[in-house]
């Protein structure tokens, strides 16, 4: 365990690794980072200083260093556009942006986990076809369109719901909703097949043969045997919500990460964007090795080695 | 949706699987599932729209008419007068937009599909039969590529390289190969050691031979199957990143740079927001019904789990 352990997290540091490194030649990838990063109108002088300031007077092999060592302390330099460590900008925007990854994430859970056991349990009812119709749907369901929808019905046609802000339980709805849109059909789906294949095992016929109520079969049997696809997925959806923050942030005006990636982008704020591709790296290598510690936990059968 | 596993699709799913006649027991197999047929009639809309554009669209997609800015939809389009899907903001068709849009779209699945694909089985054929550091090598790459948001790094590289189309397809192709890796090294490992391929190289095949003659054939059936949902993905990329203004660029209608510009206008004109999204909807919805009808029809045992 404790070398699976180890091996595990030497894989996670080289893959972050890895990751500084995509980062690192991306800036180079156009060919001259200083005249990415420079403010148009700027002269011939002030290239030339920001040069030397950014270093990309020496060596590539050099800069590389620098960077890796820097980028391990925490230190993606100075943002350009507000003057402040590229990294504390990111982390100012966490709570916003895990707010909305979690609520929608928790939707998608009870919602699709919902429909697809009771679809499993009512296999071919019309219910199930209905279910598995909008999950389809669902599915095939760009983000950014179903936000436009559910601003247009629930904030325009309705008046229901706020169409963007911060700070209010009603603000979070529709955000959650369309981040966690597609979550809940993928959810629903795995849910389902998974359930069916638990559900057609011998040890729920015996189950019932010895005169369980549906209840104790469904929830105590079948659920938890079915879970571990599903927790998979589940983790695995924390990591997509989490890359879907960028377009939904942008259509509701929420002050997360996705939305000030989107502005660091559009501004050429590069620190900035390196700062956040790095942070979401890490916290997706973090969910995945969470993960299969978890599975350990659900499934005891299951020896990590 | 999965096609129920009654007795004719378990008989079909073993016919496929012969040699014989591919081509027709995939129309056969087609003409039992409804929903497919339907997704290929959709799938043949889109593809001659983005061929004939020209020759189907009512009206030029750039052409404007000042003075019929934003017309809502009307019915009286055949007749000449209105335009079925309105007009935008600059009085451009709505309709013709949408379908010379299906060019883009189409364009970049295709391209985009044929890169990944390409780079992402010879990956996973080369780390399979290799093996050993090469192999190690090529799963890391994966790891560190997986452990990257996709979307968040397709913005950045775009945003660096300058928006542009061709410039999305290369991001889309170069960083969209990870599945078909691990299908294709799955594949190639339980095959290197299947019983046909140590006859042949009983029989002396080596090498290059053995790999592009026995182990490479027998892993298509699932890189099919991840193309086809691939092609879906795609077209939500594209239209993503060009929704964000780093695809292609004005005036050139793309179905999302339309939703984009639509979205300003969603309180006056709702359908410049709703109709490219029904597109790019029913597309992906096509292109993923088939895709899961492929699965159970080339391999019933592939689940959901890709």
């Amino acid at each position: 365990m404790v070398s699976y352990l180890l091996r595990r997290l030497l894989h996670s540091a080289i893959a972050l690794w890895g990751v500084l490194t995509i980062v690192f030649l991306l800036l180079h990838l156009s060919g001259d980072p200083a005249l990415l990063m420079i403010p148009q109108g700027a002269t011939k002088q002030d290239l030339e200083r920001l040069r030397q300031d950014m270093g990309l007077d020496r060596p590539l092999a050099a800069q590389y260093g620098i960077f890796l060592w820097n980028a391990a302390h925490g230190d993606f330099g100075r943002s350009f556009l507000q003057r402040q460590p590229a990294l504390k900008l990111v982390l100012e925007r966490v709570p916003a942006t895990l707010q909305l990854a979690l609520t929608a994430l928790f939707l998608s859970v009870i919602i699709g986990v919902t429909a697809g056991v009771v679809s499993a349990w009512k296999r071919n009812s019309w219910w199930d076809r209905s279910a598995m119709a909008m999950a389809l749907v669902g599915q095939a369901t760009p983000s950014f369109w179903l936000g436009i929808m559910l601003i247009l019905v629930f904030s325009l046609w309705l008046k229901w719901l706020p169409p963007s802000g911060y700070g209010s339980p009603q603000q979070l709805v529709l955000p959650a909703l369309t981040l966690g849109g597609l979550s809940m059909a993928t959810v629903s789906r795995i849910t389902r097949s998974s359930m069916l294949e638990v559900l057609g095992q011998e040890y729920i016929r015996v189950a019932r043969a010895k005169g369980l109520q549906e209840r104790t079969v469904l929830f105590r049997h079948a659920m938890r045997n079915a879970a571990i696809p599903v927790v998979t997925l589940v983790a695995l959806e924390l990591g997509v919500l989490l890359s879907g923050a960028v377009i939904v942030e942008t259509i509701f005006a929420w002050p997360g990460i996705g939305r000030l990636a989107i502005d660091a982008i559009v501004a050429r704020d590069f620190p900035v964007v390196q700062a956040i591709v790095f942070f979401a790296s890490v916290i997706y290598v973090a969910i995945n090795l969470l993960t299969d510690l978890l599975y350990t936990v659900i499934d005891p059968r299951i020896r990590l080695s | 949706m999965r096609v129920k596993a009654g007795s004719g699709q378990l008989r079909l799913a073993g016919s496929a699987r012969t040699k014989r006649g591919t081509g027709a027991t995939a129309l056969h197999a087609l003409r039992r599932s409804p929903q497919a047929l339907a997704s290929c009639l959709v799938l043949v809309l889109v593809v001659a729209c983005a061929l004939f554009a020209p020759l189907i669209a009512p009206k030029s997609p750039t052409d404007q008419t000042l003075l019929a800015r934003l017309s809502p939809p009307s019915l009286t389009a055949p007749t000449g007068s209105g335009y079925l899907l309105g007009t935008d903001r600059l009085g451009r068709d709505v309709l013709s937009r949408i379908i010379y849009g299906a060019r883009i779209s189409v364009f970049v699945a295709v391209v985009g599909v044929a890169i990944s694909a390409t780079i992402g089985v010879a990956l996973g054929l080369i780390a399979g039969f290799v093996g050993g550091i090469v192999s190690t090598l090529i799963m890391r790459l994966t790891d560190i590529v997986l452990s990257i948001p996709f979307l968040l790094l397709a913005i950045a590289v775009v945003a660096v390289l300058g928006p542009s189309l061709l410039n999305l397809v290369l991001v889309l192709g170069f960083t969209r190969w990870i599945r078909y890796t691990r299908v294709t090294f799955a594949q190639t490992l339980s095959l290197k050691e299947a019983e046909f391929v140590q006859a042949s190289r009983a029989t002396g095949a080596r090498g290059v031979r053995l790999l592009l003659r026995h182990i490479f054939p027998n892993t298509l059936a699932p890189v099919i199957v991840v193309a086809t949902l691939e092609l879906g993905l795609m077209i939500i990329f594209e239209a993503a990143l060009s929704f964000l203004g780093l695809g292609v660029q004005p005036p050139t209608p793309s179905w999302g740079s339309m939703l984009a510009e639509g979205r300003n206008y969603v309180a006056t004109a709702w359908w410049l927001a709703v109709f490219p999204g029904l597109a790019i909807m029913v597309t992906v919805l096509a292109i993923n019904v088939l895709g899961d009808w492929a699965r159970d029809v080339l391999d019933p045992r592939m689940q959901t789990n890709l």
